[in-house]
Formats: C-alpha cells, structure tokens, sequence
C-alpha cells in the first residue's frame, strides 16, 4: 500500500496501479471519482512547463522541506510516506495565502492556467531556507507562461522573498513531522505494480528474483514512457527509501556519489569541489527536475544528450555496479557501449560513481538553444593540467550531444598531450574534433554547428586559461 | 464624452481594477473545460492522425480501434451528417480526412472512449494504407511550382520603379521567418453535452464561439438554433482558438450526436502542436531606391506568406502582412505585393499580430540595411523615414496616417532610454572586447486597428440590471487571460457609477449574444466596450425618463455615481431606483450593438481607410552575444507603448510585457523544425523553446504613453492585444548590430527570424570571413604597426 498526507488527511491506495501519475490522480483522470482535485493543470504531460507543479513535503534535519516536481510525470510511489500539497490547499476559506496574494496584487496571472504551478513554485521557494534558497528565477525556471511575459511573477517572488514564512504550514510544522514519522513507521515496501526497498540489499536480492522490474530513482525520463508512448509499467521497484544510495561521502581523494542523490542534492555538496560542475547543474532541467532526477539515471539512461556524463569523463570517474552481492568497478567511459546501450547486465544495478578529488582545470561548457531548461545542443567538460613549462600533460576533454554515447574526444586530447598551450595547439587538436566527430544534425542543431561550437568551447578553455573569462552566461 | 475617472499608473492601485479571475486562478478554483465535473455516460475523444504529408488512403483498418478497451465509436469523414469541411472563409480545412490527407498530423479518424487514455491508447491501433505523392515543403518550392492558396493582392502608390531608378541610392535584400507555436497553456479542448430536441450545448476553449457554433450546426446538418456555444475562460489563445478550436469541438459535437452521449475532447500536447497551425513562416524581399539621409525614394516589396494546406485566414494574415510592410515609415513610392503559398505542413493561422509582424520585419531589415550602408546611425534612418505630421503621411493604401504619435513617442523613448549615450558606450566596449559584443536598437510599431474583413467590425452585448441593483453583462467577446471581462465589467460600473464588484460578468454565449466576431484583431475591448455602452446607455436613458417623472426631476439634472443617483431635490440609492423602475413596469434588460465607423478598403483598386485608427509604440533593445557560440541575453529593454487613454493600466501593462517576450520568443529560441518528410520535429515543449523566467531582460522597464484617443473609441482608449508583440523587433535589430560590430558597421548581417544561437554563430562567422571585415581586420594591423 502507498501511504501519505494528502495535504492532511491520510491517503492509503491499495489497488490504484503504481504506474499512475499523480496528476492523473489528482485529477481522477482514470478512476474518475467524484472527488478530483482539478486545480493542477496538464500543461504538456511531459515535465517541461510546469503547469501541473505540486510540493512534496518530507523531514529534513528535523524541519520540513518543500520540493516541487512536475505532477505529470512523477508516479505514485514517489508519494509514499510525503506529504503532497496542492495549491487548492494553501487558501484557508476566503484568505489567500501570502504567495497567492502577492500574486494577485501584482498581477500575475492572466490566463490563469500555469498559475496554479506557478503559485506551488513561489510557495516551495516561500519556505525554503534562506542559506539553501535558490535563486527566483532558478525556483521558477520550470513554470512556463505564454501571457504575462513574467514581470509581475518576479516581482510577486521579490515581495515574497521578504517575507519570513509564518502560514498555516509553518504553525502546524512539528504537529506534520510527527505525523509524517509516525507514517514512515507504519509504510509497506510493496503496493500494487511497485516494490519499495529500504535497504540496498533488499534492492539488490528483489533484483535477481525480478530481473525485469524497472528501476524508479526520479522517474524524470521514466515517466514519459507513460504519458508519451502511454506504456504499462507493471513491475517498478523504487530507490526512494535506499538511504545508503543517496549518501555523499569523501575518503581517500575520492568522492563518493550515491546513484539516487538529486540533482538538487548534489548542486551544494559539488560546489566546493567543481565549482563548474555545480554551476552546469542549477541548468539541468528545471527546479522541478532538478528535484526529483538523479545522477545515477543520468548516466543509466545513457542518452549522448545527458548533461552530467561528459562532466564525469572529464574527472575520470568510475562507476561502481552491483549485481546481487557482485560489485564491480569500471571507468565510466566503459560503461557506455552504444546509443542508448551500457555494460549493465540485467538485475544489475548502478550504486555509486567515485570521483578521484586530484588538482583540476575542469570547466563545464552547456550550449543550449535556450537559456534555462533546454537540453544541450553540445555540453563540453575540460579539464587539463599543465606543467610548469606550459606543456599540457593532462588532457580530458569530453563532449556531449556530439556522438552516439556521451565520448571522450581521444585525438583531441592526443593532440593536446605534450603540446604547448598556444593557438598552434589548440589549432591541431580543434582539427582533430572535427576529424574524430560525426554528430547528427536534429531539432537542437546541425552537425556543422555542433563541430564548431565544440571547437570554439576548446577556443574558450584557451581563453580562459590566459585570463580572458568574459562569458554572457554566468552560470557553466 | 464620458470618461473614466483618472486611474493612478502606479502598478498596484485600488483604482487599478485587478483581473476578475485573478483570486480564482491562484487558488486553482477557475473552471477550465477539463476541470468541469464528468457527467453521467461521459466520454472521451481521441484523433487518429496521418502519417503522411501527403498521399492518398488507400485503405483504412479500424477493426482493432473498434474492439481497444473503452472504445464506444469510431468516426470517419464518411459518418459526418452535414458539411465535411469546416473552412471558416474558403473550403479547404476538411474535419476528417476525406480519401486524401495533406500533412503529417491531420486528423484522420476519431475515436469516443470510456477514458482519455483509453481513446488515445485505441487510436494507436488502427492500420492506414496509404499512396505517397509528392509534398510540397516550404516557401520556396511552393512559389517556384506556383502552389498557391489563394490569389495574389498587390497594393501600390506612385512610380516605385522609376523612383528606385533615379534615386541616388538602391540596395535590396531577401529575408525570412519561422513559424511560431501558440503554445497556449491550454490546449485545444472542447466539451458537448447532447440535449433534448437535437440540440447541442458546446463548452468550448475558442475565440469565436459563433463560428464554432455555426460549424457545429453545418457538420452536424442541423440549424444554427440548436447548437449553444460557451466560452467562460481559454487558458490562452493568441489567435490559435480565433479558427483551429473548431476541429476538436465539431469532432466532439459529431461523436455526442453519434452516441448520444456526452464528449469531452482534450487534445493532448503533442497532438495540439502537430495537428494544428501556426503563425505563418514568410519570405520578404525589398528593392529600394533611398537618399544620402537613407530616405525612401522609392520601395518594392514582396512577401510569401506559407498558409499550411488550407486557406484558413491566409488571406487576411498576407494582406496585414502587406499593410504593415511600412510599418512606421513614408514610403513614397510603393509596390506590396503579397503571395499566399500552399504547403503541406498543418493550416497555418491566426497569430497575436496576424501578417503584421512578419511584414514589419521586412521594412526594419531595410532601415538597418540602409544604416550600414550609409554609415547612419539605424535609429536616424528610422527617425528620417518616420510618417510626417500634415505631410509625407499616406499609406502605400492610400489611407491617410492622422494623430501619428510616433515622432514625439520616438523622442521621448529616445530621451529615457539615453539611447545616443549607449550607443556610444556599446561601439566602445565591442572595440575593446573581442568575444562579447553588445548591440542596440530603437524600432517603432504603427499597427493598424479593425479587422480588414469589415463585416467583422460589429459587437453585441446584453446587460441585465435584477432587483437587488446587481448587475449582469455579457458581450460577444471572450476571455483568453487579456482581461477583457474586467474592462466590459469598468464600463458597465462606469456607465451606472456603481463599484466593480456589482458587475457580474457571465460567460460567453451564443444564446445571449449572437452573431457575434471573433475576439481577434486586438478588438475585444473596442467593439465589445462599446456595444455595452450601448446597452447601458438605453437602460439608463430609460432609468432617467423614469425618475425624471417619477420624482418630478429635470432629466438633465440625474446623475449616476457612487452607486446613487444624483438629482436637484435628492438623491437616493441605485437599488432604490432600480426597485421602483421594477415596480413601475420599466425594463432594466437591453441589448447593446456597435460597428465601426468610417473604414472601408477597396481591394480591386487597394485603397481604402481598412484601419480606424493606429496603436503605436517603441522599444529599444540592448543585447550582449557571445561570439564564440552565439549565445545571447536580452541585457535591457525600454518600452513607451501608446495606450490611448487606458481603460485599465495594470491590465495594459500586462499586454505589453507579454506581448514583448512572446515576440520576443519568436525573434530568438522559438523554431519550429519540420523534417525532410513534413514531419514537425519540434513538438513538444522539450524542443520547442518559449522563453522561461530567466530569460526576462535584466532591466526591463515598460512605460505607457497615455494621450486620448481622438477617434470615438470606448473612453479614446487604444487596443492593447496584438501591437506590443512587434515591439519585440528590437531584439532581433540588435542581434543584428551586434554581430554588423564586427565589421566595424559596415556590413549588415544575414540573420533570419528566429535569430538563434546557431543562426547568430553562423553570420558571426560569414561576417569575419567577408572581405570588409578582412580589410578592416588587415587596417587594424596596419594602425598596429605604426
């Protein structure tokens, strides 16, 4: 059975298939119940315009945290043991909450339709903690509106970044972390179509008995091949509750990233070690993504448009899989095999990916067509080392969206081994991207594009290594 | 003339009357059709759509789409009772494709199931055979095989030929624009409840609730009094629900007739973006003879617009696109002419500016073509070719340019804006900056108002008074997030000097006021304030023939404010009065109907006054690109945008910065990509990029021009929709003078709307390899040396 606070009642689904998304629920869009929850919007039904945002609530250092994610796409199990809070729910009678009223005072709806993901956006961002509160524009990049051109949006999310949060929610705080504890200790690990493992042992023996279970991390890809190509997911088994898998830990030079831990999650914790990787991740996706996806799906999903791999090659990382109680450990630049094809075998799984913590040059180069939750046309990761002479004696410099897998560019790299870090140089090891990548021309960019972009991203790392750090875009 | 108090400008104002919606949409309590509760037997509707751009259908399989789970019926064009085709000017937009299909996505078949999931997991199942011929795909093969919609209009004034011949200066240049996805936050979603006796009830998201009830009424062979359509709210429309609602709301209506049951069609993202059209992607080229100060001597222009399959509002959009060629400037001698082409992508429509913005493009490439070519600066070439006061003011449609704000609204603009000190600024920074270049632009807008199809230049409303003084009004507009109920209820307060909150405004239908015209062409507010007015103003009268008797008062002495009435002797309460009209047998109910005066085009001759009045406005744009990639932010934006005496200036407001980034939108991320097959590539919002929150320029600061209106509109307001989307002009100008700074101002770069990244990088990198900037470059060395 999945169980959660629906805002404050208790919900408990027995039969509803574990393939449902929440919105589907909310909105009673299969079982069509009297009592469906139509304040949510489908926008697009594939987590990119954030009309159908809604706030999950969990216990965090003994306080709530308010994370949004995209109803459309996230399924039911990703409720269990949460509270879910609608905007239906924020108004007590005839007066607005705070946020709602900020916006209505300054206009911020017209259409009114994103409106209701915009106002649980704004609400999220309300009760973030001032230290880890991201900025507005981060907090609301997912929330697409075509009437308003957002101007009044920012400045009802000013106005409410000036207010210390003191609602309802805020009041009832200890009574929720009580009820939410007392609910994590009554919660099952099964429910209709869905395994729910507490434990990375649990996870890894239901694996072996269950090969053909799919993995559920953030369900951020996993959730448009139900409402994309509308596919049955009969079999889920989820990483929400396998703490051990969303553990950041740093021994020996080496940092070591739990396969479950979000986006969001790591942003903080990489800051301080790769400060261009962390940067690169306040673009992947949106608030709402960022919240729920994970590394480990990032990499296991092995699309060449994947934001984090090329960065991981660049740092020599290892991924670390398991299957039962095997664990091996391979280079990551081995794990991928072709378009879309890994290593993995089945009932395995990935665990953690280990990043050696030596001296770095990294920088993350993302080139989208739009600015904030796009996906790359070409994502560049180069890191090189040069000796004191000025000779490169390192070189990683990998590339996204350029070829079938996320890739190394090894005659780039050749080129640049030994050579002096000059134009002649970066002349030679530009020629050899072009010589070594094919990439495809589609919706994002031509291939012709595509090569001189990453050719002119290398141009930039020179640049920037000589001092000349002008970029438009702050961030990665 | 009666006009509004005056309305404080300040952005939160208690005289600035908040959206009517606005406390419902924060609170998710607004009803869109989707959110309205299922009904007994309700099911729900799915498309089939072609595979193909264009072929034949040889055969068509149902068999497993009857027998998928939940399936209730299945409909072909073969089952429609009345007309198969649901063109809304010309034939052509077929409801069901009917032995033929014309683009990939065309609804072929459609299906009712027990659930949305169950009617879109059946419509997967059926087995199309189809006989490929050949597409035709884009602009320039259909005007090489002369594959065109409709005839082509050509418009001119003077001797543009011999004026380009003798003039000191020619220059020409061939430009083009994508098409542009609505991307309305609501797709396209319709709901039909059968009632007794034949008739229909049709909840729908449309523009034009009485074209959907006409074409309702047509498919299903039934008169026109048995179909009611209602509009409460569109969650966005943009002109994307002004023709195209239909389709889903004509299906719906022939499967409830078919069952007998209620349908609810909601077209699911992908679906909405791959079977309905866009803003029209054009080609544009100018020839124009011009003076050492860049003025116009003399100008050829031809556009293409690409209608999709069928007519649809092709015909209109390319002639827009032809009167606003000129966008704010003299063009002395002129030839516009404009082609329709047909293609075979989806039927290409309506969109917020409707050929205008695609016509000024044109215009503006030239001013800034001509800039580089005399070394002026392009907001001088603007400033000296800009429609003249008295003089140098008639349209290349012999429309006379009155009441032109432009040349003192550009000057104000250009004050605030200290566009001649950052001008300055930018050449110094991109001279000392060799990767980021900064760019500026001023571009005006002058957009014609009214629709060019006069008969649609006619509103009705109904406006009831009950007997507790609260008042009820419905109009023939409806509301897609612009505000216009708002407005229509300020009127209505106004007209009765009652508060806001005792004007209830109800949903848009049919059966209150009929025969009504689209909420299109920025009109809402124009056609439909006044026809409330009308309305009010016929209660009124009789409210003051009454109390005039009643009290033995002078009529010229009642006056209607502060919910009282006002006489010599007395004043009582509205409600007072309204009780005793009731009681003595007056009606308080009346209609209320408006046409535009004064405009009428003679399209066999072109020439006419098609537009009752211009909106006017200027932006300027300050963008930073990134020469290595092509990247770029919208760094500042300043914005004076003529208003006319605003009826509501937060509302307003909100037109102009939407209409802004939607423009802006479409200048910059927003492309729309078909494969070689016909087949949209970019139909999701996964590929299809509108601006987010973090694109918003970093300064952004939108001022109104508020000056009445001489001509007679409702309070000498100006209509607020369309124009500010060309505002946005500006961006693309000042992509193109960045990258033109790298030529030292010399060459005018090739860069396409939408301008993106890709597009950027690509003249960036025509631009260095071009001979002038080699020369300059080899210059710059030689200075170098010495």
């Amino acid at each position: 059975m999945i169980r959660f606070l629906l805002n404050e009642t208790l919900v408990e689904l027995e039969n509803t298939p574990s393939d449902t998304t929440i919105l589907d629920y909310l909105r009673g869009n299969h079982s069509h119940k009297p009592d469906r929850k139509t304040g949510t919007k489908e926008g697009c039904c594939s987590g990119d315009c954030g009309a159908c945002t809604v706030v999950i609530v969990e216990p965090k250092n003994d306080r709530l945290n308010y994370q949004t994610i995209n109803a459309c796409i996230a399924l039911l199990p990703a409720l269990n043991g949460k509270q879910l809070i609608t905007v239906e729910d924020l108004a007590e009678g005839k007066t607005l909450h705070p946020v709602q009223q900020a916006m209505v005072d300054h206009h911020g709806s017209q259409c009114g339709f994103c409106t209701p993901g915009i106002i649980m956006s704004l609400f999220a961002f309300h009760h973030e903690l001032p230290e880890s509160r991201p900025e507005m524009t981060e907090a609301l990049g997912g929330n697409l509106c075509r009437c308003t051109g957002y101007q009044p949006i920012v400045d009802a999310a000013n106005e409410i970044a000036k207010l210390t949060p003191s609602d309802r929610f805020k009041h009832q705080e200890q009574e929720t972390l009580q009820k939410l504890s007392a609910l994590k200790s009554q919660l099952d690990n099964s429910a209709a179509g869905v395994f729910m493992p507490n434990s990375e042992q649990e996870l890894a023996d239901y694996l072996l008995k269950r090969p053909q279970a799919r993995l559920l991390a953030g369900g951020t890809d996993l959730g448009l091949e139900v409402t994309q190509q509308l596919r049955e997911l009969p079999a889920l088994v989820t990483l929400t509750s396998v703490t051990e898998l969303k553990e950041v830990t740093c021994s020996h030079q080496v940092l070591t990233i739990g396969s479950a831990a979000t986006y969001r999650e790591l942003e903080p914790l990489l800051a301080s070690y790769f400060p261009d990787f962390a940067r690169m991740l306040s673009r992947l996706g949106s608030q709402q993504i960022r919240n729920s996806g994970t590394i480990g799906g990032n990499i296991g999903n092995a699309s060449p448009i994947g934001d984090t791999p090329p960065v991981l090659l660049a740092l020599d990382a290892q991924i670390e899989l398991r299957k039962g109680n095997n664990i091996r450990s391979l280079p990551l630049e081995d794990f991928y095999l072709g378009y879309k094809k890994t290593i993995l075998e089945e009932s395995e799984f990935i665990a953690r990916i280990h990043i050696p913590l030596q001296s770095h040059q990294l920088k993350v180069y993302k080139l989208s067509k739009r600015y904030g939750d796009d996906i790359s046309a070409v994502l560049a990761a180069i890191n090189l080392e040069l000796n004191d002479k000025g000779l490169v004696t390192k070189a990683r410099v990998a590339l996204g969206g350029m070829a079938e897998i996320p890739k190394r560019a090894m005659a780039c790299e050749a080129a640049l081994m030994g050579s002096p870090a000059n134009p002649e140089t970066l002349r030679q090891a530009q020629e050899a991207i072009r010589s070594e990548f094919q990439p495809l021309s589609d919706v994002r960019g031509s291939s012709d594009y595509r090569l001189q972009a990453a050719c002119n991203l290398l141009e930039r790392y020179f640049l920037e290594m000589s001092g000349h750090t002008a970029r438009i875009i702050a961030h990665a | 003339m009666r006009k509004l108090p005056d309305i404080a400008t300040t952005r939160i104002s208690s005289k600035t009357a908040k959206h009517d919606s606005a406390h419902m949409h924060v609170s998710g309590t607004a009803t869109y059709i989707d959110d309205r509760p299922d009904m007994a037997g309700q099911l729900h509707a799915g498309f089939g759509l072609s595979s193909q751009a264009h072929a034949q259908i040889i055969s068509m399989d149902l068999e497993a789409v009857r027998n998928s789970p939940g399936v209730v019926m299945v409909v072909t064009a073969d089952d429609i009772p009345g007309h198969k085709d649901i063109g809304p000017v010309y034939p052509g937009d077929m409801l069901l494709a009917d032995g033929k299909v014309d683009y990939v996505g065309q609804p072929v078949f459609a299906v009712a199931a027990t659930s949305h999931l169950a009617a879109k997991k059946a419509a997967q199942k059926a087995t199309i055979k189809y006989q490929p011929l050949t597409p035709v795909l884009g602009i320039n093969q259909a005007m090489q095989e002369e594959s065109f919609l409709r005839p082509e209009h050509v418009m001119h004034k003077g001797d543009a030929n011999r004026a380009i011949a003798e003039a000191p200066r020619r220059l020409e240049g061939t430009m083009s624009n994508g098409a542009q996805e609505h991307f309305y936050l609501e797709g396209q979603v319709a709901s039909v409840v059968p009632l007794e006796d034949n008739q229909f009830h049709v909840y729908t998201s449309s523009q034009h609730p009485s074209e959907v009830q006409k074409l309702v009424a047509e498919v299903l062979g039934i008169p026109l009094n048995k179909v009611v359509a209602d509009v409460r709210r569109m969650g966005g429309g943009f002109g994307g629900k002004e023709t195209q609602a239909a389709g889903p709301a004509c299906t719906a209506a022939l499967l409830a007739y078919k069952t007998g049951r209620p349908v609810k069609f909601r077209i699911d993202r992908l679906q909405d973006m791959m079977s309905t059209g866009k803003r029209h992607p054009f080609r544009q080229s100018y020839r124009a003879g011009f003076d050492n100060q860049g003025i116009l001597k003399g100008i050829e222009i031809e556009v293409a617009g690409d209608g999709g399959y069928s007519p649809d509002l092709t015909d209109a959009i390319v002639d827009r696109a032809m009167f606003h060629s000129d966008n704010a400037y003299y063009l002395d001698n002129a030839i516009v002419t404009g082609h329709r082409c047909r293609t075979n992508t989806a039927s290409n429509t309506a969109f917020r500016g409707f050929g205008g913005p695609q016509g000024m493009l044109v215009i503006e490439r030239a001013m800034d073509d001509i800039a580089r070519a005399t070394g002026l600066d392009p907001l001088d070439v603007r400033l000296n070719n800009l429609y003249g006061i008295g003089e140098r003011n008639v349209t290349h449609y012999h429309q006379t340019v009155e009441h032109n704000v432009l040349p003192e609204l550009m000057a104000r603009l250009e004050k605030r804006s200290e566009y001649r000190k950052r001008r300055q600024q930018i050449t110094a920074f991109n001279r000392g900056s060799p990767v980021l270049k900064k760019g500026l632009s001023m571009t005006p807008v002058k957009f014609g108002i009214s629709f060019t199809a006069k008969h649609l230049n006619q509103a009705g409303a109904l406006v009831h008074i009950y007997t507790d003084g609260s008042i009820q009004v419905n109009h023939g507009g409806t509301e897609m997030g612009q505000g216009l109920y708002v407005k229509i209820a300020q009127v209505v307060a106004h007209e009765f000097g009652v508060g806001l909150e005792q004007v209830q405004v109800t949903s848009t239908r049919t059966d209150k006021v009929p025969n009504t015209s689209p909420t299109a062409a920025s009109s809402g507010s124009d056609l439909n304030g006044k026809a409330a007015q009308d309305a009010c103003q016929k209660i009124r009268d009789r409210l003051i023939k009454f109390a005039a008797e009643h009290y033995q008062e002078e009529p010229e002495n009642i006056v209607f404010s502060d919910a009282h009435v006002h006489m010599k002797e007395r004043s009582i309460p509205f409600v007072e009065l309204i009780q005793a009209a009731y009681f003595n047998r007056v009606s308080l109910s009346s209609s209320g109907f408006y046409s535009t005066p004064e405009i009428h085009y003679d399209r066999e001759k072109a020439q006419g006054r098609p537009f009752y009045y211009f909106s006017c406005g200027a932006s300027v744009s300050e963008v930073l690109v990134d020469t290595l990639t092509g990247e770029y932010r919208v760094e500042r934006a300043d914005i004076l945008h003529d208003v006319g005496r605003s009826l509501n200036p937060a509302i307003d407001r909100g037109q102009i910065e939407g209409g802004f980034i939607q423009g802006m939108g479409w200048m910059t991320t927003e492309e729309v990509v078909w494969d070689k097959e016909g087949k949209l590539l970019s139909n999701s919002p996964a590929t299809y990029k509108i601006p987010t929150i973090e694109d918003l320029p970093t300064v952004f600061n939108v001022e109104l021009f508020e000056q009445d209106n001489p001509e007679h509109t409702i309070y000498h307001s100006k209509a607020t929709g369309e124009p500010p989307l060309m505002l946005s002009i500006s961006v693309w100008s000042a992509i193109r003078d960045a990258v033109s700074s790298l030529s030292d101002y010399r060459v005018s770069p090739d860069i396409d709307v939408p301008a993106t990244p890709e597009k950027v990088l690509r003249a960036i990198t025509k631009i260095k390899a071009s001979d002038q900037t080699r020369a300059l470059n080899k210059m710059e060395t030689v200075h170098g040396v010495d």
